[in-house]
Protein backbone atom coordinates (compact mmCIF):
# COMPACT_ATOMS: atom_id res chain seq x y z
CA UNK A 1 0.00 0.00 0.00
CA UNK A 2 1.25 3.46 -0.77
CA UNK A 3 1.84 5.96 2.02
CA UNK A 4 -1.00 8.08 0.74
CA UNK A 5 -3.52 5.27 0.92
CA UNK A 6 -2.29 4.26 4.38
CA UNK A 7 -2.73 7.82 5.62
CA UNK A 8 -6.33 7.94 4.40
CA UNK A 9 -7.08 4.48 5.77
CA UNK A 10 -5.61 5.34 9.17
CA UNK A 11 -7.66 8.51 9.49
CA UNK A 12 -10.77 6.58 8.43
CA UNK A 13 -10.20 3.96 11.12
CA UNK A 14 -9.55 6.58 13.83
CA UNK A 15 -12.73 8.39 12.78
CA UNK A 16 -14.63 5.11 12.89
CA UNK A 17 -13.50 4.57 16.50
CA UNK A 18 -14.66 8.05 17.48
CA UNK A 19 -17.98 7.62 15.63
CA UNK A 20 -18.53 4.31 17.46
CA UNK A 21 -18.51 6.40 20.65
CA UNK A 22 -21.00 8.81 19.11
CA UNK A 23 -23.15 5.84 18.13
CA UNK A 24 -23.37 4.72 21.75
CA UNK A 25 -24.58 8.16 22.83
CA UNK A 26 -26.84 9.06 19.90
CA UNK A 27 -27.68 5.74 18.29
CA UNK A 28 -28.06 3.52 21.33
CA UNK A 29 -29.18 5.90 24.08
CA UNK A 30 -30.90 8.48 21.84
CA UNK A 31 -29.14 11.51 23.33
CA UNK A 32 -28.40 13.92 20.51
CA UNK A 33 -24.83 15.22 20.57
CA UNK A 34 -23.48 17.92 18.28
CA UNK A 35 -20.28 18.33 20.28
CA UNK A 36 -18.59 14.96 20.04
CA UNK A 37 -15.37 16.48 18.67
CA UNK A 38 -14.86 18.05 22.11
CA UNK A 39 -14.30 14.62 23.61
CA UNK A 40 -12.18 13.54 20.67
CA UNK A 41 -10.10 16.65 21.49
CA UNK A 42 -9.98 15.98 25.21
CA UNK A 43 -8.55 12.54 24.47
CA UNK A 44 -6.03 13.94 22.01
CA UNK A 45 -4.91 16.76 24.31
CA UNK A 46 -4.62 14.50 27.36
CA UNK A 47 -2.52 12.04 25.38
CA UNK A 48 -0.38 14.83 23.94
CA UNK A 49 0.23 16.47 27.31
CA UNK A 50 0.90 13.21 29.12
CA UNK A 51 3.42 12.28 26.42
CA UNK A 52 5.19 15.63 26.02
CA UNK A 53 4.99 17.10 29.53
CA UNK A 54 4.81 14.03 31.76
CA UNK A 55 6.92 11.85 29.51
CA UNK A 56 4.54 8.91 29.73
CA UNK A 57 4.45 6.33 26.97
CA UNK A 58 1.24 5.94 24.98
CA UNK A 59 0.50 2.69 26.78
CA UNK A 60 1.10 4.09 30.27
CA UNK A 61 -0.99 7.15 29.44
CA UNK A 62 -3.85 5.31 27.70
CA UNK A 63 -5.78 4.30 30.85
CA UNK A 64 -5.45 7.87 32.11
CA UNK A 65 -6.53 9.34 28.78
CA UNK A 66 -9.61 7.15 28.63
CA UNK A 67 -10.43 7.94 32.27
CA UNK A 68 -9.99 11.69 31.79
CA UNK A 69 -12.17 11.66 28.68
CA UNK A 70 -14.93 9.69 30.31
CA UNK A 71 -14.86 11.68 33.57
CA UNK A 72 -15.11 14.92 31.62
CA UNK A 73 -17.75 13.21 29.50
CA UNK A 74 -19.65 12.35 32.66
CA UNK A 75 -19.47 15.93 33.95
CA UNK A 76 -20.42 17.47 30.63
CA UNK A 77 -23.06 14.77 30.20
CA UNK A 78 -24.86 16.02 33.30
CA UNK A 79 -26.71 18.72 31.32
CA UNK A 80 -28.26 15.97 29.22
CA UNK A 81 -30.14 14.90 32.32
CA UNK A 82 -31.93 18.21 32.50
CA UNK A 83 -32.47 19.12 28.87
CA UNK A 84 -33.81 17.19 25.89
CA UNK A 85 -33.92 17.29 22.12
CA UNK A 86 -33.17 20.71 20.62
CA UNK A 87 -31.96 22.11 23.95
CA UNK A 88 -29.57 19.20 24.31
CA UNK A 89 -28.35 19.77 20.76
CA UNK A 90 -27.59 23.41 21.54
CA UNK A 91 -25.98 22.54 24.87
CA UNK A 92 -23.63 20.07 23.21
CA UNK A 93 -22.70 22.65 20.56
CA UNK A 94 -21.89 24.98 23.44
CA UNK A 95 -19.71 22.34 25.06
CA UNK A 96 -17.79 21.96 21.81
CA UNK A 97 -17.11 25.72 21.56
CA UNK A 98 -16.08 25.98 25.21
CA UNK A 99 -13.66 23.07 24.99
CA UNK A 100 -12.18 24.42 21.77
CA UNK A 101 -11.77 27.85 23.38
CA UNK A 102 -10.04 26.32 26.40
CA UNK A 103 -7.52 24.61 24.11
CA UNK A 104 -7.06 27.78 22.11
CA UNK A 105 -6.75 30.41 24.83
CA UNK A 106 -5.21 28.68 27.83
CA UNK A 107 -1.41 28.61 27.48
CA UNK A 108 -1.16 25.27 29.29
CA UNK A 109 -2.80 23.69 26.24
CA UNK A 110 -0.37 25.27 23.86
CA UNK A 111 -2.65 28.12 22.79
CA UNK A 112 -2.86 28.89 19.11
CA UNK A 113 0.33 26.97 18.44
CA UNK A 114 -1.15 23.70 19.65
CA UNK A 115 1.04 20.89 20.88
CA UNK A 116 3.84 19.46 18.77
CA UNK A 117 6.60 16.92 19.21
CA UNK A 118 4.25 14.12 20.22
CA UNK A 119 6.28 10.92 20.05
CA UNK A 120 5.38 7.87 18.01
CA UNK A 121 3.85 4.87 19.72
CA UNK A 122 6.25 2.04 20.54
CA UNK A 123 5.16 -1.57 20.69
CA UNK A 124 7.60 -4.40 21.52
CA UNK A 125 10.47 -1.99 20.92
CA UNK A 126 9.05 -1.14 17.51
CA UNK A 127 8.23 2.46 16.61
CA UNK A 128 4.90 2.27 14.87
CA UNK A 129 4.42 4.26 11.70
CA UNK A 130 2.70 3.81 8.38
CA UNK A 131 1.22 0.40 7.96
CA UNK A 132 2.06 -0.89 11.45
CA UNK A 133 0.34 2.12 13.02
CA UNK A 134 -2.65 1.47 10.78
CA UNK A 135 -2.78 -2.11 12.07
CA UNK A 136 -2.71 -0.84 15.65
CA UNK A 137 -5.66 1.46 14.94
CA UNK A 138 -7.48 -1.39 13.26
CA UNK A 139 -6.93 -3.58 16.34
CA UNK A 140 -8.43 -0.85 18.52
CA UNK A 141 -11.37 -0.52 16.15
CA UNK A 142 -12.02 -4.25 16.44
CA UNK A 143 -11.87 -3.90 20.22
CA UNK A 144 -14.28 -0.95 20.24
CA UNK A 145 -16.70 -2.61 17.83
CA UNK A 146 -16.63 -5.78 19.91
CA UNK A 147 -17.47 -3.70 22.97
CA UNK A 148 -20.35 -2.09 21.07
CA UNK A 149 -21.59 -5.45 19.87
CA UNK A 150 -21.51 -6.80 23.40
CA UNK A 151 -23.27 -3.68 24.67
CA UNK A 152 -26.18 -4.16 22.27
CA UNK A 153 -26.64 -7.66 23.59
CA UNK A 154 -26.56 -7.07 27.32
CA UNK A 155 -29.23 -5.73 29.69
CA UNK A 156 -27.62 -2.29 29.87
CA UNK A 157 -27.82 -1.99 26.10
CA UNK A 158 -31.46 -2.99 26.07
CA UNK A 159 -32.13 -0.44 28.81
CA UNK A 160 -30.49 2.27 26.68
CA UNK A 161 -32.56 1.29 23.64
CA UNK A 162 -35.74 1.47 25.70
CA UNK A 163 -34.70 4.88 26.96
CA UNK A 164 -34.11 6.06 23.40
CA UNK A 165 -37.53 4.83 22.32
CA UNK A 166 -39.60 6.28 25.15
CA UNK A 167 -38.02 7.69 28.28
CA UNK A 168 -41.20 7.73 30.38
CA UNK A 169 -42.21 4.22 29.41
CA UNK A 170 -38.67 3.02 30.17
CA UNK A 171 -38.72 4.66 33.60
CA UNK A 172 -42.10 3.02 34.21
CA UNK A 173 -40.55 -0.43 33.92
CA UNK A 174 -37.74 0.38 36.32
CA UNK A 175 -35.01 1.79 34.08
CA UNK A 176 -33.21 4.75 35.63
CA UNK A 177 -32.87 7.38 32.90
CA UNK A 178 -30.05 9.13 34.77
CA UNK A 179 -27.98 6.02 35.17
CA UNK A 180 -28.17 4.86 31.58
CA UNK A 181 -27.76 8.26 29.98
CA UNK A 182 -24.60 8.75 32.00
CA UNK A 183 -23.45 5.24 31.22
CA UNK A 184 -23.84 5.96 27.51
CA UNK A 185 -21.99 9.27 27.86
CA UNK A 186 -19.13 7.65 29.76
CA UNK A 187 -18.78 4.76 27.29
CA UNK A 188 -19.15 7.02 24.26
CA UNK A 189 -16.68 9.65 25.42
CA UNK A 190 -14.17 6.96 26.46
CA UNK A 191 -14.19 5.73 22.85
CA UNK A 192 -13.79 9.29 21.60
CA UNK A 193 -10.86 9.71 23.99
CA UNK A 194 -9.19 6.56 22.67
CA UNK A 195 -9.61 7.84 19.12
CA UNK A 196 -8.15 11.17 20.21
CA UNK A 197 -5.08 9.53 21.71
CA UNK A 198 -4.44 7.61 18.49
CA UNK A 199 -4.94 10.79 16.49
CA UNK A 200 -2.46 12.77 18.60
CA UNK A 201 0.25 10.13 18.29
CA UNK A 202 -0.42 9.78 14.58
CA UNK A 203 -0.42 13.47 13.63
CA UNK A 204 2.26 14.23 16.26
CA UNK A 205 1.03 17.81 16.18
CA UNK A 206 -2.45 18.88 17.25
CA UNK A 207 -4.24 22.19 17.59
CA UNK A 208 -7.64 23.38 18.74
CA UNK A 209 -9.13 23.61 15.26
CA UNK A 210 -8.72 19.85 14.81
CA UNK A 211 -11.60 19.48 17.27
CA UNK A 212 -13.87 22.33 16.28
CA UNK A 213 -17.63 22.24 15.73
CA UNK A 214 -17.39 21.34 12.00
CA UNK A 215 -15.56 18.17 13.06
CA UNK A 216 -18.55 17.25 15.24
CA UNK A 217 -20.79 17.75 12.21
CA UNK A 218 -18.52 15.52 10.17
CA UNK A 219 -18.62 12.79 12.80
CA UNK A 220 -22.41 13.02 13.04
CA UNK A 221 -22.73 12.93 9.24
CA UNK A 222 -20.74 9.70 9.18
CA UNK A 223 -23.02 8.15 11.77
CA UNK A 224 -26.24 9.31 10.14
CA UNK A 225 -25.06 8.16 6.72
CA UNK A 226 -24.23 4.70 8.03
CA UNK A 227 -27.37 4.43 10.15
CA UNK A 228 -27.75 5.46 13.77
CA UNK A 229 -27.72 2.58 16.21
CA UNK A 230 -26.23 0.10 13.72
CA UNK A 231 -23.01 -1.69 14.62
CA UNK A 232 -21.30 -1.24 11.24
CA UNK A 233 -22.57 2.29 10.63
CA UNK A 234 -19.52 4.13 12.06
CA UNK A 235 -17.12 2.22 9.82
CA UNK A 236 -19.30 2.49 6.72
CA UNK A 237 -19.88 6.21 7.27
CA UNK A 238 -16.21 6.90 7.97
CA UNK A 239 -15.13 4.98 4.86
CA UNK A 240 -17.57 6.71 2.52
CA UNK A 241 -17.11 10.23 3.84
CA UNK A 242 -13.38 9.73 4.23
CA UNK A 243 -12.84 8.33 0.75
CA UNK A 244 -15.19 10.48 -1.35
CA UNK A 245 -13.23 13.74 -1.06
CA UNK A 246 -10.08 11.83 -2.04
CA UNK A 247 -11.76 10.34 -5.08
CA UNK A 248 -13.39 13.60 -6.14
CA UNK A 249 -10.65 16.05 -5.35
CA UNK A 250 -12.76 19.21 -5.89
CA UNK A 251 -14.81 18.12 -2.88
CA UNK A 252 -11.87 18.76 -0.54
CA UNK A 253 -12.45 22.50 -0.73
CA UNK A 254 -16.10 22.12 0.10
CA UNK A 255 -15.74 19.25 2.53
CA UNK A 256 -17.89 20.69 5.32
CA UNK A 257 -20.55 21.86 2.91
CA UNK A 258 -20.63 18.36 1.44
CA UNK A 259 -20.86 16.70 4.87
CA UNK A 260 -23.61 19.04 5.97
CA UNK A 261 -25.52 18.39 2.76
CA UNK A 262 -25.20 14.62 3.32
CA UNK A 263 -26.44 15.05 6.88
CA UNK A 264 -29.49 17.06 5.84
CA UNK A 265 -30.32 14.84 2.87
CA UNK A 266 -30.07 11.68 4.93
CA UNK A 267 -32.22 13.10 7.72
CA UNK A 268 -34.80 14.21 5.16
CA UNK A 269 -34.91 11.13 2.93
CA UNK A 270 -33.26 8.22 4.72
CA UNK A 271 -33.33 8.94 8.43
CA UNK A 272 -32.45 5.37 9.32
CA UNK A 273 -29.23 5.52 7.26
CA UNK A 274 -27.74 3.16 4.69
CA UNK A 275 -27.88 0.25 7.11
CA UNK A 276 -31.33 1.15 8.44
CA UNK A 277 -34.09 -1.45 8.29
CA UNK A 278 -36.15 0.51 5.78
CA UNK A 279 -33.29 1.96 3.77
CA UNK A 280 -33.14 2.20 -0.01
CA UNK A 281 -29.68 0.63 0.00
CA UNK A 282 -31.01 -2.42 1.79
CA UNK A 283 -33.94 -2.76 -0.62
CA UNK A 284 -31.63 -2.51 -3.63
CA UNK A 285 -29.27 -5.01 -2.05
CA UNK A 286 -32.16 -7.36 -1.34
CA UNK A 287 -33.12 -7.26 -5.06
CA UNK A 288 -29.60 -7.83 -6.33
CA UNK A 289 -28.45 -10.44 -3.83
CA UNK A 290 -31.11 -12.82 -2.54
CA UNK A 291 -31.14 -12.43 1.22
CA UNK A 292 -28.80 -9.45 0.94
CA UNK A 293 -31.29 -7.17 2.60
CA UNK A 294 -30.62 -8.71 5.96
CA UNK B 1 -53.79 -0.08 52.51
CA UNK B 2 -51.57 -0.91 49.57
CA UNK B 3 -52.10 2.45 47.94
CA UNK B 4 -53.28 5.58 49.65
CA UNK B 5 -53.73 8.93 47.93
CA UNK B 6 -54.39 12.05 49.96
CA UNK B 7 -55.49 15.41 48.62
CA UNK B 8 -53.75 14.95 45.28
CA UNK B 9 -53.37 18.06 43.11
CA UNK B 10 -51.90 17.92 39.62
CA UNK B 11 -51.34 20.97 37.44
CA UNK B 12 -49.92 21.63 33.99
CA UNK B 13 -48.69 25.19 34.20
CA UNK B 14 -51.65 27.21 35.37
CA UNK B 15 -54.22 24.59 34.49
CA UNK B 16 -55.18 22.44 37.42
CA UNK B 17 -56.18 19.05 36.03
CA UNK B 18 -56.75 17.27 39.34
CA UNK B 19 -57.84 19.18 42.43
CA UNK B 20 -57.70 17.43 45.74
CA UNK B 21 -58.42 13.80 45.10
CA UNK B 22 -58.23 11.21 47.90
CA UNK B 23 -58.73 7.48 47.53
CA UNK B 24 -57.14 4.16 48.33
CA UNK B 25 -56.80 0.52 47.40
CA UNK B 26 -56.52 -2.49 49.66
CA UNK B 27 -54.29 -5.37 48.69
CA UNK B 28 -56.16 -7.65 46.29
CA UNK B 29 -58.81 -5.13 45.22
CA UNK B 30 -59.88 -4.27 41.71
CA UNK B 31 -60.99 -0.64 41.68
CA UNK B 32 -61.91 1.56 38.77
CA UNK B 33 -62.06 5.28 38.22
CA UNK B 34 -64.52 6.30 35.56
CA UNK B 35 -64.89 9.73 34.04
CA UNK B 36 -65.38 11.64 30.82
CA UNK B 37 -62.69 12.94 28.45
CA UNK B 38 -60.38 15.33 30.20
CA UNK B 39 -61.63 14.48 33.67
CA UNK B 40 -58.08 13.83 34.82
CA UNK B 41 -57.91 10.03 34.84
CA UNK B 42 -54.64 9.72 32.95
CA UNK B 43 -53.14 12.52 35.03
CA UNK B 44 -53.88 10.59 38.22
CA UNK B 45 -52.40 7.33 36.95
CA UNK B 46 -49.31 9.10 35.62
CA UNK B 47 -48.84 10.85 38.92
CA UNK B 48 -49.10 7.51 40.71
CA UNK B 49 -46.47 6.04 38.40
CA UNK B 50 -44.31 9.13 38.83
CA UNK B 51 -44.10 10.33 35.25
CA UNK B 52 -46.15 13.43 36.04
CA UNK B 53 -45.31 15.70 38.96
CA UNK B 54 -47.58 16.26 41.93
CA UNK B 55 -48.38 19.84 42.90
CA UNK B 56 -49.73 19.03 46.31
CA UNK B 57 -50.77 15.97 48.26
CA UNK B 58 -49.37 12.64 49.32
CA UNK B 59 -49.07 9.18 47.81
CA UNK B 60 -48.36 6.15 49.99
CA UNK B 61 -47.51 2.77 48.47
CA UNK B 62 -46.94 -0.38 50.51
CA UNK B 63 -46.49 1.62 53.67
CA UNK B 64 -43.97 4.10 52.26
CA UNK B 65 -44.41 7.62 51.03
CA UNK B 66 -43.56 7.76 47.32
CA UNK B 67 -44.83 11.25 46.42
CA UNK B 68 -41.40 12.46 45.27
CA UNK B 69 -39.90 9.14 44.26
CA UNK B 70 -38.77 8.88 40.61
CA UNK B 71 -40.80 6.59 38.37
CA UNK B 72 -38.14 3.92 38.00
CA UNK B 73 -37.98 3.45 41.78
CA UNK B 74 -41.74 3.02 41.96
CA UNK B 75 -41.50 0.43 39.21
CA UNK B 76 -38.77 -1.33 41.16
CA UNK B 77 -41.04 -1.54 44.17
CA UNK B 78 -43.62 -3.42 42.14
CA UNK B 79 -45.83 -0.83 40.49
CA UNK B 80 -46.53 -1.20 36.77
CA UNK B 81 -48.64 0.73 34.30
CA UNK B 82 -50.35 -0.14 31.05
CA UNK B 83 -50.15 3.40 29.70
CA UNK B 84 -52.74 5.19 27.62
CA UNK B 85 -52.18 4.28 23.95
CA UNK B 86 -49.86 1.41 24.97
CA UNK B 87 -46.54 3.25 24.47
CA UNK B 88 -44.64 0.15 23.49
CA UNK B 89 -41.01 0.64 22.41
CA UNK B 90 -41.60 0.96 18.66
CA UNK B 91 -38.24 -0.05 17.18
CA UNK B 92 -37.61 -2.85 19.64
CA UNK B 93 -38.91 -6.28 18.76
CA UNK B 94 -41.88 -7.78 20.54
CA UNK B 95 -39.51 -10.06 22.40
CA UNK B 96 -37.28 -7.17 23.46
CA UNK B 97 -40.32 -5.23 24.65
CA UNK B 98 -41.22 -8.14 26.89
CA UNK B 99 -37.65 -8.46 28.16
CA UNK B 100 -37.49 -4.76 29.00
CA UNK B 101 -40.61 -5.33 31.07
CA UNK B 102 -38.64 -7.82 33.15
CA UNK B 103 -35.72 -5.44 33.52
CA UNK B 104 -34.02 -5.16 36.90
CA UNK B 105 -36.31 -7.40 38.88
CA UNK B 106 -35.01 -8.08 42.36
CA UNK B 107 -37.00 -11.23 42.86
CA UNK B 108 -35.91 -14.01 40.59
CA UNK B 109 -38.59 -14.92 38.13
CA UNK B 110 -38.44 -17.82 35.79
CA UNK B 111 -38.43 -15.77 32.61
CA UNK B 112 -39.19 -18.70 30.34
CA UNK B 113 -42.21 -19.91 32.23
CA UNK B 114 -43.43 -16.33 32.57
CA UNK B 115 -43.12 -15.83 28.81
CA UNK B 116 -44.91 -19.08 28.14
CA UNK B 117 -47.76 -18.01 30.39
CA UNK B 118 -48.01 -14.68 28.52
CA UNK B 119 -48.00 -16.42 25.12
CA UNK B 120 -50.91 -18.46 26.43
CA UNK B 121 -52.79 -15.27 27.26
CA UNK B 122 -51.81 -13.45 24.06
CA UNK B 123 -51.00 -16.00 21.34
CA UNK B 124 -50.35 -13.25 18.79
CA UNK B 125 -47.24 -12.15 20.68
CA UNK B 126 -45.53 -15.47 20.25
CA UNK B 127 -46.15 -15.38 16.51
CA UNK B 128 -44.64 -11.88 16.23
CA UNK B 129 -41.67 -12.20 18.58
CA UNK B 130 -38.97 -11.05 16.18
CA UNK B 131 -40.95 -8.25 14.59
CA UNK B 132 -40.50 -4.56 15.48
CA UNK B 133 -43.30 -3.64 17.86
CA UNK B 134 -44.25 -0.64 15.71
CA UNK B 135 -45.46 -3.01 13.01
CA UNK B 136 -48.11 -4.47 15.32
CA UNK B 137 -51.68 -3.26 15.00
CA UNK B 138 -53.07 -0.91 17.64
CA UNK B 139 -54.91 -3.71 19.39
CA UNK B 140 -51.86 -5.95 19.31
CA UNK B 141 -49.78 -3.15 20.80
CA UNK B 142 -52.28 -2.91 23.66
CA UNK B 143 -51.83 -6.61 24.31
CA UNK B 144 -48.06 -6.19 24.23
CA UNK B 145 -48.29 -3.33 26.72
CA UNK B 146 -50.33 -5.51 29.07
CA UNK B 147 -47.87 -8.37 28.71
CA UNK B 148 -44.92 -6.03 29.27
CA UNK B 149 -46.48 -4.97 32.55
CA UNK B 150 -47.51 -8.46 33.63
CA UNK B 151 -44.17 -10.14 32.97
CA UNK B 152 -42.76 -8.64 36.17
CA UNK B 153 -45.67 -10.01 38.26
CA UNK B 154 -46.38 -6.56 39.68
CA UNK B 155 -47.76 -5.79 43.12
CA UNK B 156 -50.02 -3.08 41.76
CA UNK B 157 -51.17 -2.78 38.18
CA UNK B 158 -52.36 0.58 36.85
CA UNK B 159 -54.38 0.25 33.67
CA UNK B 160 -55.20 3.29 31.54
CA UNK B 161 -57.99 2.81 29.03
CA UNK B 162 -57.11 -0.64 27.70
CA UNK B 163 -60.34 -0.89 25.84
CA UNK B 164 -59.32 1.91 23.50
CA UNK B 165 -58.74 0.59 20.00
CA UNK B 166 -59.64 -2.99 20.81
CA UNK B 167 -62.44 -4.78 19.02
CA UNK B 168 -65.41 -5.64 21.27
CA UNK B 169 -64.49 -9.30 21.47
CA UNK B 170 -60.97 -8.40 22.64
CA UNK B 171 -62.30 -5.84 25.10
CA UNK B 172 -64.30 -8.63 26.69
CA UNK B 173 -61.23 -10.84 26.64
CA UNK B 174 -59.00 -8.24 28.27
CA UNK B 175 -61.53 -7.35 30.95
CA UNK B 176 -62.08 -11.01 31.60
CA UNK B 177 -58.32 -11.45 31.93
CA UNK B 178 -58.02 -8.56 34.41
CA UNK B 179 -60.89 -10.03 36.38
CA UNK B 180 -59.22 -13.45 36.53
CA UNK B 181 -55.82 -12.01 37.43
CA UNK B 182 -57.49 -10.20 40.27
CA UNK B 183 -59.65 -13.03 41.58
CA UNK B 184 -57.36 -15.96 40.92
CA UNK B 185 -53.91 -14.48 41.41
CA UNK B 186 -54.81 -11.74 43.86
CA UNK B 187 -53.37 -8.99 41.65
CA UNK B 188 -54.31 -5.51 42.85
CA UNK B 189 -55.55 -3.43 39.92
CA UNK B 190 -56.52 0.21 39.49
CA UNK B 191 -58.44 0.60 36.29
CA UNK B 192 -59.16 3.86 34.54
CA UNK B 193 -61.84 3.74 31.88
CA UNK B 194 -64.34 5.56 29.77
CA UNK B 195 -66.00 2.24 29.10
CA UNK B 196 -67.93 2.41 32.34
CA UNK B 197 -70.18 -0.58 31.68
CA UNK B 198 -67.35 -3.05 31.30
CA UNK B 199 -65.17 -1.65 34.05
CA UNK B 200 -67.95 -1.48 36.63
CA UNK B 201 -68.84 -5.05 35.80
CA UNK B 202 -65.48 -6.44 36.91
CA UNK B 203 -64.62 -3.96 39.69
CA UNK B 204 -65.28 -4.34 43.36
CA UNK B 205 -65.39 -0.62 44.05
CA UNK B 206 -65.34 2.42 41.83
CA UNK B 207 -64.89 6.16 41.86
CA UNK B 208 -66.41 8.71 39.53
CA UNK B 209 -64.14 11.57 38.50
CA UNK B 210 -65.52 14.84 37.16
CA UNK B 211 -63.21 17.66 36.09
CA UNK B 212 -60.51 16.80 38.56
CA UNK B 213 -62.63 15.85 41.57
CA UNK B 214 -64.09 12.59 42.79
CA UNK B 215 -67.84 13.08 42.93
CA UNK B 216 -69.13 9.57 43.69
CA UNK B 217 -67.69 6.44 45.15
CA UNK B 218 -68.92 3.08 46.32
CA UNK B 219 -69.31 -0.59 45.44
CA UNK B 220 -69.26 -0.96 41.68
CA UNK B 221 -72.61 -2.74 41.47
CA UNK B 222 -74.28 0.02 43.51
CA UNK B 223 -72.79 2.71 41.27
CA UNK B 224 -73.92 0.82 38.20
CA UNK B 225 -77.50 1.04 39.55
CA UNK B 226 -77.28 4.74 40.48
CA UNK B 227 -79.60 6.67 38.15
CA UNK B 228 -77.33 9.75 38.05
CA UNK B 229 -74.38 7.65 36.92
CA UNK B 230 -76.44 5.56 34.56
CA UNK B 231 -77.60 8.70 32.84
CA UNK B 232 -74.16 10.26 32.37
CA UNK B 233 -71.82 7.30 31.95
CA UNK B 234 -73.89 4.34 30.96
CA UNK B 235 -76.04 6.15 28.44
CA UNK B 236 -79.44 5.17 29.83
N1 LIG C 1 -49.21 17.66 29.26
C1 LIG C 1 -50.30 18.43 29.46
N2 LIG C 1 -50.22 19.78 29.36
C2 LIG C 1 -51.29 20.55 29.56
N3 LIG C 1 -52.50 20.08 29.89
C3 LIG C 1 -52.66 18.77 30.02
C4 LIG C 1 -51.56 17.87 29.81
N4 LIG C 1 -52.00 16.62 30.01
C5 LIG C 1 -53.31 16.73 30.33
N5 LIG C 1 -53.70 18.01 30.33
C6 LIG C 1 -55.05 18.52 30.66
O1 LIG C 1 -55.44 17.98 31.89
C7 LIG C 1 -56.79 17.58 31.85
C8 LIG C 1 -56.91 16.13 32.25
O2 LIG C 1 -56.30 15.33 31.25
P1 LIG C 1 -56.21 13.75 31.37
O3 LIG C 1 -55.38 13.27 30.24
O4 LIG C 1 -55.78 13.39 32.73
O5 LIG C 1 -57.72 13.34 31.16
P2 LIG C 1 -58.38 11.91 30.98
O6 LIG C 1 -59.42 11.80 32.03
O7 LIG C 1 -57.35 10.85 30.96
O8 LIG C 1 -59.06 12.03 29.57
P3 LIG C 1 -59.30 10.93 28.42
O9 LIG C 1 -60.47 10.13 28.81
O10 LIG C 1 -59.58 11.72 27.20
O11 LIG C 1 -58.05 10.12 28.32
C9 LIG C 1 -57.29 17.89 30.46
O12 LIG C 1 -58.00 19.10 30.51
C10 LIG C 1 -56.05 18.04 29.63
O13 LIG C 1 -56.22 18.98 28.62
MG1 LIG D 1 -56.73 9.51 29.56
Amino acid sequence: MSGYLITIATIIVINAIVVCGLNVIVGYAGQISLGHAAFFGIGAYSAALLATKAGLSFWAALPLVVTISSVVGLLLGLPSLRVKDDFLAITTIGINFIVEAVFLYIPFFGGALGIGGIPRICLFGLRLKGFSFFLLCLAFLVLVMTACWWFTRCWAGLACFALREDEEAAASVGISPVRFKLLAFVAGTAMAGLGGALYAHYMRFISASDFSFPVSITLLSMLVLGGMGKLWAPLLGAVILGALPEIFRPLVEYRILFYTAILLLMIRFQPSGLLGDESLARKVLAKVVPGGGR
Amino acid sequence: MLLEVEDLHIAYGDIEAVSGVSFGLEQGELVSIIGANGAGKTSILNALMGVVGVKKGRIMFAGKEITRLPAFRRARSGMRIVPERARIFPRLTVHENLLVGAYGLRKKIDLDSRLKWLYGLFPILEKRLGQPASTMSGGEQQQLAIARALISSPGLLLVDEVSMGLMPKLVDGVFDLLYRLNREEGLTILLVEQNAVASLEISGRAYVLETGSLVHQGPADKLAQDPRIREVYLGH
